[in-house]
């Protein structure tokens, strides 16, 4: 998913004395294979993260991970073993999430069945320099969707975090991450950027998996920042990880007017945020999913009143396997040009 | 005198319109598409030359459409824009007040909102075809009706039958069914427009608060039977212009006009011979579907790569 495979793989070669392969990066093979085995009416993140096994699987790994819960997501994990099984894979799969709960006690056993010398204490030690590092990257990751749109050269922001995150995976203890950290972050704000005072702003909300992983939503945010636009997006790891639960119990108790339950996932705080980039003066929300994501379709009708009452235009986009790229291309410039026109 | 081209290649039809310094059309012309917009472009091109006065100089050219891209190339045009932007401008400059255009082309169908001349909303078809000009003459094919023969038979129907019309393989064989059953062919052409506009607007119009002025056009609005059911159920005045089908050629006209370079276009594009040709790149697993495009012989762009790697070997 985007480049978190930098930190997992991290975290991983730390604390386990096992071979780690990253998965190949998403191609449209990825998802041909995915889609061949999957259900057709399956939610798309599915379709990717089996096709990514299945690549995996073919690359020689033995043990694959995967979490679960939320929405359909709880149910990936079993399914998915059972797919493969019955495609003949000889594999182990450890889901580290059951029952919507990561019981550490489980997952402690797990990882000591694959390694019987795993410690826990260094385990919990470079954890937690994981999800430090984590954080970094998503408040630099938010830093680059802001000035992206605007660099006079290109190619330096995404060459500048690739430097970084090779060095990241370098750190050994939490103090010289902090360091590498503020290093970088210095170094990006002094990339050259040509950024008027009122550019244009857009919001990205929606589905995680779609938001996260840029081959599945087309190269999206690149697309919007050719058109020198500042992104803002807050669905990232660190809300996954850390903030999930506080950010949906505010959603509730701050949109009341919209809703009076919570929805599973995180459309909860998609309505929430709907709202919080309306207030900002956004010109322009994108509300992305995968085809067939049900706690997305359910909020849409709210989205869309809040767009409404604000007067901000908010359009929707559903990726599935078998998008026409074309007919994404057309409704974003149609967008752009939108949102263009009503500035002036 | 200077004068603007506007092209506006559909799936279905191309529609080209030659405008002068005030926006009045001078020329225009509306052909079918059949599969080649390269073919159907020069012929339009021809025609459009052959009506324009000599004392005309074309200073800019515009297009839009599905084929807005492969045929800015050929025409070197100085605008390309999307069907959106070109319907609504094209649609302003006749009636400065419009606040909602409907419009319904050969493979998409379309809303936009406006208020004050500026765009606030539109949404675009994302289902299927079945709400739109294509699976109507497809229909009327299988009928045995001429497309133009649709609207006048529609209106005679007093009692339009129900067609489930969510998707056209349902609809088609619902149609089928009813015509098996012994309904009259014209209750079953009537029902089947009144389907393209409820499909239209429970989908494309979903939410969307459609203000008077409504101005309709594309293809389809030419069918008097899809503008009947469009008045009865919007309960509103529905104008279609009788330019209503060179909307976004007029509009794309305007576009090139403003963003008018100094250079001077001649017309001749007879004996250019442009060429595609696809390939798959095959350089790692994404396996794009490059197409190459020549100009005289000459490559002069690819597109469908996700990368540079095949551009730079």
């Amino acid at each position: 998913m985007g480049d978190y495979y930098v930190p997992a793989k991290y975290l991983l070669n730390k604390i386990v004395a096992a071979d780690i392969l990253v998965a190949p990066l998403i191609t449209a093979k990825t998802i041909e294979l995915g889609s061949k085995y999957s259900p057709d009416f399956v939610c798309t993140p599915f379709k990717y993260t089996l096709g990514t096994m299945i690549e995996a699987l073919d690359e020689g790994a033995n043990i694959l991970i995967q979490f679960g819960g939320g929405c359909r997501y709880g149910y990936y994990s079993e399914l998915q073993e059972q797919i493969l099984k019955d495609l003949g894979y000889k594999f182990e799969l450890l889901n580290l999430v059951t029952n919507g709960k990561a019981n550490i006690k489980r997952i402690y056993k797990m990882i000591k069945r694959i390694d019987k010398k795993f410690n826990i204490f260094k385990g919990l030690y470079y954890l937690f320099i994981t999800i430090k590092m984590v954080k970094y990257m998503d408040k630099i990751d938010d830093y680059i969707r802001k000035n992206i749109g605007f660099e006079i050269n290109k190619g330096s922001f995404s060459n500048l975090k690739q430097e970084m995150l090779e060095k990241f995976t370098l750190v050994n203890n939490p103090f010289s991450l902090y360091i590498l950290y503020k290093k970088y972050f210095n170094k990006f704000k002094k990339i050259k950027i040509n950024k008027p005072k009122d550019c244009l702003k857009v919001g990205i909300i929606g589905e995680l998996y779609t938001l996260m992983e840029p081959f599945s939503n087309y190269y999206l945010e690149k697309e919007l920042a050719a058109y020198n636009i500042e992104l803002k997006r807050f669905t990232n790891v660190t809300y996954l990880l850390l903030k999930f639960k506080k950010i949906n119990k505010k959603a509730l108790k701050k949109s009341k007017k919209y809703m009076k339950y919570q929805f599973s996932a995180d459309a909860s705080s998609n309505v929430y945020w709907t709202k919080y980039l309306c207030d900002k003066k956004y010109d322009g929300i994108i509300h992305i999913k995968s085809s067939f994501c049900t706690p997305e379709i359910g909020v849409m009708p709210i989205l869309d009143k809040i767009a409404n009452e604000n007067n901000v235009p908010l359009i929707h986009f559903s990726f599935d396997a078998n998008t026409s790229e074309v007919g994404i291309k057309t409704r974003l410039e149609a967008f752009y040009d939108m949102i263009e026109m009503r500035r002036k | 005198m200077n004068c603007y081209l506007g092209v506006d290649i559909g799936s279905i039809s191309t529609k080209g319109v030659i405008i002068d310094e005030n926006n009045n059309i001078i020329t225009s012309s509306y052909i079918w598409t059949e599969g080649n917009p390269v073919n159907a472009v020069k012929k339009l091109v021809n025609i459009l030359k052959n009506n324009l006065d000599k004392k005309y100089v074309v200073k800019g050219i515009g297009t839009t459409g599905s084929a807005r891209k492969l045929i800015g190339l050929l025409l070197d045009a100085n605008v390309v824009k999307n069907e959106i932007m070109a319907h609504a401008i094209g649609t302003l400059s006749i009636y400065p007040d419009v606040k909602t255009i409907l419009e319904i082309g050969g493979q998409d169908s379309k809303i936009i909102l406006l208020n004050n001349g500026i765009i606030t909303d539109y949404a675009m078809n994302t289902l299927c075809a079945a709400g739109t000009g294509s699976f109507l003459s497809s229909q009327a094919k299988r009928l045995n009706i001429n497309i133009e023969d649709f609207g006048p038979l529609a209106l005679k129907s007093n009692n339009p039958v129900k067609i489930a019309a969510r998707c056209t393989v349902f609809a088609e064989s619902d149609l089928i069914h009813k015509a098996q059953v012994g309904y009259k062919k014209e209750d079953i052409v009537a029902g089947l427009c009144k389907s393209i506009v409820l499909n239209y607007l429970n989908n494309v119009g979903k939410g969307k608060n459609i203000k008077s002025p409504v101005i309709f056009q594309g293809g389809v609005s030419k069918n008097l039977g899809v503008l009947k059911y469009f008045k009865e159920i919007l309960n509103t005045d529905v104008i279609v212009d009788p330019n209503s089908h060179l909307m976004g050629a007029l509009g794309i006209a305007i576009l090139a006009k403003k963003n008018s370079i100094g250079k001077t276009y001649d017309l001749n594009i007879q004996n250019i011979s442009f060429d595609t040709k696809a390939i798959d790149c095959g350089g790692c697993s994404n396996n794009c579907e490059l197409l190459k495009i020549f100009k005289d012989n000459k490559l002069i762009d690819i597109w469908g790569n996700r990368c540079d790697k095949f551009i730079k070997n």
